[in-house]
């Protein structure tokens, strides 16, 4: 069941970072580069800031820019070829949700599928807000009746 | 309620929130992407047959009756397990099952079935895996149940097993061939 072509590259991954830990590599940057000829350094720009937003199918943790996986080298090729074709970024984004659906995109769409992905975090940091808000104000209740005790009740239950 | 307690209400909440993701993890492969392209008409096609590349197999031969498609790869390890199960139970199936070669040496390829067998009716290769993007394939083996009017009906990721062939292939099986004798 897994293994799948994921062992080989994520093996691949291991290599190249090893070989980046040497120092090897270190003068370029760590694209998974096959050799593509873009007409001009803005092309290029395009082509890895659009890579870097689309996931790669095989080892899922890796962008399809930084992907060593031969699907990948694909992907990339194809999302070339319809730069050149002219097709805009969002073109290219459905052509590919089109076949391997949102889990290409690193930034998923809003739907009803979705909703919990992107307002969980706020519901969880408004859930956590509010709670604070409830013990802060039961301890200033408190505190005034804590100032006026001969002694202080220190080690009572709201103390922690 | 007893404020000392929301401490452990929270611990509580955590815990059950990372005990649910790995118990969901433990029956869901992440790697397993689901299809968009389930329902819908399987993508135009002709590719080479592997044992005489000068002859070509699409979508337009297979069309009026419905088949598996299996993609494999003699570089593919799990497609040595699922090999038996088609050897075995490919004829059971009843439909025609067409051999997708992925990415493939096709010398490595027949030397593979070969020496392992060969369990399909007809074997086209995809060297560059431009038709296999079409299917939104992600790897091998993946299998594809393709109806008579060339539509997606199921795809399963990862090596067919029997129990697959029992509860998911030949039911949808036995009702596609329901369908046709209407």
């Amino acid at each position: 069941m897994t293994w799948r072509l994921f062992h080989s590259c994520e093996r691949l991954a291991l290599l190249a970072r090893f070989a980046l830990f040497c120092g090897i590599l270190v003068s370029t940057p760590a694209y998974a580069v096959d050799p593509l000829p873009f007409k001009n350094h803005s092309e290029e720009l395009r082509f890895q800031a659009l890579t870097k937003q689309l996931r790669c199918l095989v080892c899922q943790n890796e962008s399809l820019a930084d992907s060593n996986a031969p699907l990948a080298a694909d992907l990339r090729r194809d999302v070339f070829q319809q730069m050149q074709a002219g097709k805009s970024d969002d073109e290219i984004k459905a052509w590919l949700t089109a076949r391997y659906s949102d889990f290409v995109l690193y930034d998923p769409p809003l739907h009803a599928g979705t909703w919990l992905l992107w307002f969980g975090p706020a519901l969880v940091l408004l859930a956590g807000g509010a709670a604070i808000i409830v013990v802060v104000r039961r301890r200033s209740r408190l505190a005034p009746l804590q100032a006026n005790a001969t002694k202080p009740v220190g080690d009572t239950e709201e103390d922690w | 309620m007893n404020a000392r307690l929301l401490p452990l209400a929270g611990f509580a909440l955590v815990f059950a929130l990372l005990g649910f993701g790995i118990y969901w993890s433990q029956s869901h492969d992440p790697r397993e992407v689901p299809s968009p392209l389930i329902g819908k008409p399987a993508p135009q096609f002709s590719l080479p047959l592997l044992d005489d590349p000068a002859k070509k197999v699409g979508s337009a031969e297979l069309a009026g009756q419905p088949y598996l498609l299996n993609v494999f790869a003699s570089w593919c390890f799990a497609c040595r397990d699922e090999h038996p199960i088609l050897m075995s139970d490919g004829k059971r199936l009843g439909i025609k099952l067409v051999g997708f070669n992925y990415k493939d040496e096709p010398d490595d390829a027949k030397r593979w079935l070969a020496q392992y067998g060969n369990p399909y009716d007809v074997i086209i290769a995809d060297y560059p895996g431009n038709i296999a993007i079409d299917f939104g394939v992600t790897g091998a083996p993946e299998t594809f149940l393709v109806d008579a009017e060339g539509v997606i009906r199921y795809k399963y990721i990862s090596p067919i097993t029997p129990e697959i062939i029992a509860t998911e292939l030949l039911p949808r099986i036995s009702l596609l061939k329901q369908q046709a004798a209407k």
